[in-house]
């Protein structure tokens, strides 16, 4: 008999394990670390943010208008006299929860929709790819403006549109991963457990591709963060004087010319900060998911 | 064979591997010779390291590999120390390597005669002009028939054992001198392995080759080779020519192995290593009066086009022609006694699988009828059946037990699903306390129950499946090549535990196989299946001593054993 693990370790198992395995990527790859630092600062500013900002993001002061950076004002002040780090600050709240909202959103829709195209195929795939092609079919940006412009102009439908034209991605990846799983052995065998074909599709397939389905949703919440704030510049779902990063750097477009860059320049960075940070986490939690890389 | 000057000359070879638990030893102090023209067997159970000595004698080790100590001396080029300049010369031109899926070593989209070109013309063995002509004299030097046809198929077009002959093409394109198989007939029926490996053989010697065949199988290693060393756990445990090692093994590992390996004349406690056999347990009496499992003129077809070709029927208005349905099944009759145990055997495609997978009720029937106690299950819908009492009375083995746990449940999870959707049992311990019951039924260690499946080894995991599929007492077992996938000694303890599961539970057994002496150990009526008809039936011992049929005789004469 053969029955020594490899390892020759006792193997943990559950919580620990897991997080011993994310200890172990996070050290071998600094930059994911580095995204993940990114990542939990970026929940606490959305959480906390408008409890830790010094000066109200509304509070108008004339006198104080389009005042570059200083001690006082870090990121300098608008048309307004607003301060423009706290509304920053504040409006991650804002563009975080959009793009969770979103992404949860799609995620409910286009991965259940694709687990169910991959596991039945049929019709159900049949339908389910039509209206990923139709979805595809148009420039992603113009649809989800028609959305908007269609549905009315505010944030709910702001996370509608952008879960709509995200739709076909989760439902393709969904359903190839199902596609491949749907005559493995543990399927059938669940068949023979007594299993109907839902609750296979529930308690065997749909855990087993979640892994790919999380680096997924942190691949595209930078695309629905961009999408949002998108949406915002070009003035639709967030209406001013609410502070949002599109918005401000669309506010603050105007000022570029005459030399006010700072409008502009910082909520413009915080987004890019928070798209750079999704996207790299992205590719760390591929790595943590994906078997081949584990040494 | 002189041991003047060996062609491959590994001494006190070392290969680490970095892992994050930390440097583990994947082989050590191993030494192996290989003559001029001489062939050799590496035999091993997985994870024995056969497979990584021969990738550091091609220093093809993966990233984390490297070679910690000793030398590799391939005629007079130091391959430990060699540029990888070197090397690429080396590879290919004067060692070729055949690995185990002939498919997967193939471009699926280059017709087979230009991959052999680029091989000829890589290595400069050819001249544009000539080039196809050498191709085309390959393909005929490996047997393969219509050569300047298949010089066009591509890969997907040919079969299994075909592609194996491609593959050893590729390798014996340049003329090496020594050609390393990696589990080359893995996969393959065993009478495709017999034309394989005999091609092997006969093109060592025609072109004075040294070969080197990596195997689990001590019957194949004895057939073809003249010399055989033996590893275990990253060490030669012993090494002798093939004529000796089987009548006198004189390490303890190898004698295990040759215990282990089924062949004529024994039984399955035999298998087991001396001195752990226990008592072959009585079989519980069951009723025989009544008919068990008769099934009757069962067939599946599956239909040949898909909806493109329906459709282009339709507006051509053609009418569908029957010989368009394939027929995996043609009208088998059998059946099967309570308490008894019935082989299906057959190669690869002869639909053994099929029968299996329509009496399990995961397939639907195209007609027959399958009667299980007095019952026709054909006529209910495969989706049905998964919610019926009646599925609780037919469980299966299957074949991977990898593949056939999710690999994010449990072993306790997995054991218990069958009994949660099923059973009867009511509330979290009474079900615990029932997962530890067959836990112990089929040996596993109550501790491995909260283990998740890629923690577990290949016996245990087997183990796992086992116990789920007897979790509910159920009355026929479909066991879909159960041990395929497993080492032999690991084997021999599972088709044993089979064995005695069998005669305590009462239960009958339908057992695909294969593995003519697998079945012979553990089947006490056989059928032999060719392209989805009956060819033979009848007592095991009967048709498989006495075989009247010639393909039976073909099966049987094709399997190599060690000479005893």
């Amino acid at each position: 008999m053969r029955d020594i693990t490899v390892t020759g370790v006792r193997p943990v198992t559950g919580l620990l394990a897991t997080l011993q395995h994310t200890r172990y990527v996070l050290a071998e790859n600094p930059v994911t670390a580095f995204a993940f630092g990114l990542f939990v600062l970026i929940v606490v500013t959305a959480i906390f943010g408008p409890h830790l900002v010094p000066i109200d993001p509304l509070q108008s002061d004339t006198a104080q208008a389009l005042k570059p950076p200083s001690a006082r004002h870090w990121f300098g002040t608008d048309q307004l006299g607003r301060d423009i780090f706290s509304r920053v600050i504040v409006a991650t709240r804002l563009d975080f929860g959009i793009a969770i909202a979103s992404v949860a959103l799609v995620f409910a829709m286009g991965g259940l929709a694709g687990v169910a195209a991959g596991f039945f195929g049929g019709w159900t795939d049949r339908i389910v790819g039509r209206i990923s092609d139709t979805i595809m079919a148009f420039p992603l940006f113009v649809l989800a403006m028609g959305i908007v412009a269609a549905l009315g102009n505010t944030v709910t439908n702001i996370v509608i549109a952008t879960a709509i034209v995200n739709f076909p991605l989760y439902a393709r990846v969904a359903r190839s991963e199902a596609n491949v799983r749907r005559e493995a052995g543990f399927v059938q065998a669940a068949r023979l457990s007594g299993n109907g074909e839902f609750r296979i599709l529930l308690t065997q397939i749909l855990p087993n591709i979640m892994p790919i389905m999380v680096v997924q949703m942190s691949l595209t919440m930078g695309y629905a963060i961009l999408n949002a704030a998108g949406l915002s510049f070009i003035g639709l779902g967030v209406r001013p004087p609410q502070a949002e990063w599109g918005i401000m750097v669309a506010e603050g477009a105007a000022f570029i010319v005459s030399g006010e860059w700072w409008i502009a320049l910082f909520p413009g960075l915080a987004l890019m900060i928070a798209v750079f940070c999704f996207n790299l986490l992205g590719d760390g939690l591929r790595d943590i998911v994906d078997p081949q890389r584990r040494t | 064979m002189t041991e003047t000057m060996p062609l491959l000359d590994v001494r006190d070879l070392t290969v680490e591997f970095a892992t994050r638990r930390g440097v583990v030893k994947a082989i050590e102090h191993v030494d192996i010779s290989v003559g001029k023209g001489e062939t050799l067997a590496i035999v091993g159970e997985s994870g024995s390291g056969k497979s990584v000595t021969s990738f550091a004698v091609m220093r093809i080790l993966d990233r984390a590999g490297r070679i910690a100590q000793g030398a590799i001396q391939f005629t007079s080029i130091d391959v430990a120390t060699a540029s990888e300049d070197e090397m690429r010369d080396l590879r290919g031109r004067e060692i070729s390597m055949i690995f185990q899926n002939p498919r997967a070593a193939l471009n699926p989209i280059r017709k087979v005669g230009r991959q052999i070109e680029d091989v000829l013309l890589e290595h400069v063995q050819a001249e544009p002009g000539n080039v196809k002509e050498k191709a085309i004299e390959i393909l005929r030097k490996v047997r393969i028939a219509r050569p300047e046809e298949r010089y066009h198929a591509y890969p997907f077009e040919l079969s299994g054992g075909m592609c194996q002959r491609i593959v050893i093409a590729l390798a014996l394109a340049c003329r090496p001198q020594l050609l390393i198989a990696d589990e080359p007939t893995t996969g393959l029926d065993v009478t495709t392995q017999k034309t394989v490996m005999e091609l092997i053989v006969e093109l060592t010697r025609e072109q004075g080759m040294s070969t080197i065949l990596i195997t689990h199988d001590l019957g194949l290693a004895a057939t073809y080779c003249s010399r055989v060393v033996v590893m275990e756990k990253g060490r030669v445990v012993e090494t002798a020519k093939s004529d000796t090692i089987f009548k006198a093994p004189s390490h303890a590992y190898t004698r295990k192995l040759m215990r282990a390996t089924p062949r004529p004349g024994v039984t399955l406690r035999d298998l087991l290593p001396e001195g752990e056999a226990t008592p072959v347990l009585a079989p519980q009496p069951v009723d025989t009066t009544t008919p068990f499992l008769v099934v009757e003129n069962l067939v599946k077809e599956y239909p040949r086009q898909g909806v493109t070709k329906t459709m282009a029927q339709f507006f051509k208005r053609e009418p569908a022609t029957d010989s368009q349905a394939f027929r995996a099944v043609d009208g088998i009759s059998f059946s099967l006694a309570r308490g008894s145990s019935l082989g299906l055997v057959g190669e690869s495609g002869c639909g053994k699988s099929t029968t299996s997978m329509m009496i399990n009720r995961l397939t639907d029937t195209t007609s027959g009828s399958i009667m299980f106690d007095g019952e026709d299950i054909a006529e209910i819908p495969a989706k049905q059946f998964a919610k019926l009492p009646l599925r609780r009375r037919i469980q299966m083995v299957f074949q991977d037990p990898t593949d056939s746990l999710n690999p994010r449940f449990t072993a306790a999870r997995a054991i218990a699903d069958p009994i949660l959707r099923l059973g009867d049992l009511d509330g979290k311990d009474a079900v615990r306390a029932r997962c530890e019951e067959l836990a112990r039924l089929v040996g596993l260690p109550l501790e491995f129950l909260d283990r998740f499946p890629h923690q577990l080894s290949g016996g245990q995991k087997a183990r796992v499946g086992i116990a789920r599929a007897i979790a509910l007492n159920p009355e026929l077992v479909i066991l879909d090549e159960p041990t395929a996938a497993l080492d032999v000694s690991v084997q021999a303890v599972v088709l044993n535990l089979l064995q005695d599961l069998k005669a305590a539970l009462g239960m009958s057994y339908l057992f695909v196989s294969h593995d003519l002496e697998v079945v012979r150990l553990l089947c006490d009526h056989v059928i032999v299946m060719r392209n989805g008809r009956i060819v033979e039936e009848g007592a095991t011992s009967r048709v498989l001593n006495a075989p009247e049929a010639e393909y039976t005789r073909e099966l049987l004469s094709a399997i190599p054993h060690p000479p005893v």
